[in-house]
């Protein structure tokens, strides 16, 4: 369970340095995407001009406030709230976005399927966990809104910031097909008999019955 | 008593960011609770991240979780209370969407179809506003819930039968809350509707899963099912986040009605961990903000 500061972009082989939870601080750039940033980048071919090659994107929509453009400003938003969505609706979207756009480092809460965990194999990235619902502290972490793409899907725009000491973050999915989102369901699947069983399910004269 | 509706516009503004920023007490006292009973390292962790965000958001007076959500206001009218009903709709709406505009709120509120956004946190049918009667005298309410799409995406309705009996109703909520997992952003309130026909078994999971913390359910039946399957809940091991851990749940609440005698119909609708709601007073003294 190492810690690991890492500057985007990084490199696979970094990735490859990373298991599930291990513990993770980001500096640098990070990009926010949401369902309708990939419905149109990856359903309707729209393109971006960023370059997302060894970045980290989260799933999020933020909290901004317009303003004239400025150098503290540059994007013409100030950043109110930025917080993480569900990753789970974003599923089929990790393999695109690392295959056609290099992402490495996925953000995100709630966890990711099969595919994704099958994809930061095959291409070398990670899936990071932050804790949901905790967007005041999150905030503290984004420096700046430094550009924006994509800005007529507002607030899924796709948002360019910059972010210092952005963590921890516990790895969460990793490029060996570790995966804690894994471990816990099939555990708690295990323990759906026991829970029922407190409960008195199938104790009733219908389950004497049908014995 | 006159209520005056450029009040109510003010107060349903007022209450939207006030929910956002901060947490009701019951809800911190819940999360000291399973502080104290949780036995994962890995859940104490992100309990106490989710804590140290309830302080960070009052001391720079920011928003809880960036979902602004979908905006809900509950209004309970007591006796001689008088007020110009479809006026005071309208006083709900213009407060939402100053609230959007003033603050500035992220409006979350789409055209189902088109998927376009009008900023303004209002669109067909939202915000969602219900009207309620109370036996009070010379009070009137207003109760405002920014409802999170992770939880309100893990929404079940199941159209049981007689014959399955109660066990189809524990086994029900058991398997949603397997199914919803992490995506939820557990710790949850999870509000299970019991009875009724089916629209209304769904409003009975929404109205349990914003039911305060520490409330019970007024029927006795109901109030035992509350205990058993909380415990039952927390043998699963989901944990906060669905990262593993006891914490689960902070509660199970149940609201019931009654049903048809070929029905057996049970909904489950779940809260976050931010499980946020404010509350404006109106009385003859003035308007007083609370939970």
């Amino acid at each position: 369970m190492a810690h690991h500061e890492l500057t985007t972009p990084v490199s696979e082989a970094q990735m490859r340095q990373l298991r599930i939870d291990d513990t993770v601080t980001l500096q640098g750039t990070l990009y926010g995407i949401r369902d309708a940033t990939q419905i149109h980048l990856f359903d309707r071919g729209r393109t971006t001009r960023f370059d997302l090659r060894g970045h980290a994107v989260i799933h999020t929509a933020p909290n901004v406030r317009k303003v004239e453009p400025s150098a503290a400003f540059p994007a013409g938003y100030e950043s109110i709230c930025v917080g993480t969505t569900t990753s789970d609706r974003m599923e089929r979207f990790t393999r695109p976005l690392m295959a056609q756009l290099g992402v490495r480092i996925i953000i995100g809460k709630g966890g990711l399927r099969e595919d994704s965990l099958a994809a930061f194999g095959e291409l070398g990235g990670v899936y990071l966990a932050i804790i949901g619902g905790t967007a005041a502290l999150e905030s503290t972490w984004i420096e700046q809104i430094e550009d924006v793409d994509l800005d007529d899907l507002n607030p899924e725009s796709l948002w360019k910031f910059r972010i210092r000491d952005f963590g921890p973050l516990r790895v969460a999915m990793d490029s060996y097909g570790g995966s804690l989102y894994e471990t816990v369901r099939v555990d708690a699947q295990a323990r759906r008999a026991q829970a029922l069983a407190s409960l008195g399910v199938g104790v009733g004269a219908n389950a004497e019955k049908k014995a | 008593m006159n209520i005056d509706l450029p009040a109510v516009e003010e107060a349903a503004k007022e209450l939207y960011i006030r929910a956002l920023k901060i947490l009701p007490p019951d809800i911190k006292a819940g999360f000291t609770k399973l502080t104290e009973s949780e036995t994962a390292p890995t859940a104490q962790s992100v309990l106490a991240t989710m804590v140290t965000n309830i302080q960070v958001a009052e001391d720079t007076e920011n928003m809880l979780c960036q979902d602004t959500g979908l905006p809900i206001y509950n209004v309970t009218i007591g006796r001689n209370v008088s007020v110009d009903g479809h006026a005071l709709m309208l006083a709900i709406r213009r407060g939402c969407e100053r609230a959007t505009h003033e603050h500035p709120l992220r409006s979350s509120v789409v055209h189902p179809i088109t998927r376009k956004n009008e900023h303004s946190s209002c669109g067909a049918g939202v915000p969602v506003i219900h009207i309620d009667f109370s036996d009070a005298d010379e009070v009137f309410d207003i109760e405002m819930i920014p409802k999170g799409s992770g939880s309100e995406n893990n929404s079940f309705l199941k159209m049981a039968i007689p014959a399955e009996g109660v066990d189809a109703i524990k086994t029900f909520v058991i398997d949603c809350v397997l199914a919803a997992g992490g995506k939820t952003c557990p710790p949850t309130i999870i509000g299970v509707g019991v009875g009724g026909t089916s629209d209304l078994c769904v409003a009975l999971a929404k109205r349990a899963a914003t039911r305060p913390l520490g409330s019970v359910c007024s029927d006795a039946e109901g109030a035992k099912l509350e205990t058993q399957l909380l415990k039952a809940v927390n043998l699963l091991g989901v944990g906060p986040q669905g990262l593993g851990g006891d914490s689960t749940a902070f509660a199970v609440h149940i609201e019931l009605a009654a049903t048809h005698i070929t029905m057996n119909p049970v909904a489950v609708n779940m809260q976050c961990h931010s499980a946020r709601r404010a509350r404006a007073r109106f009385s003859p003294s003035g308007v007083t903000y609370g939970f």
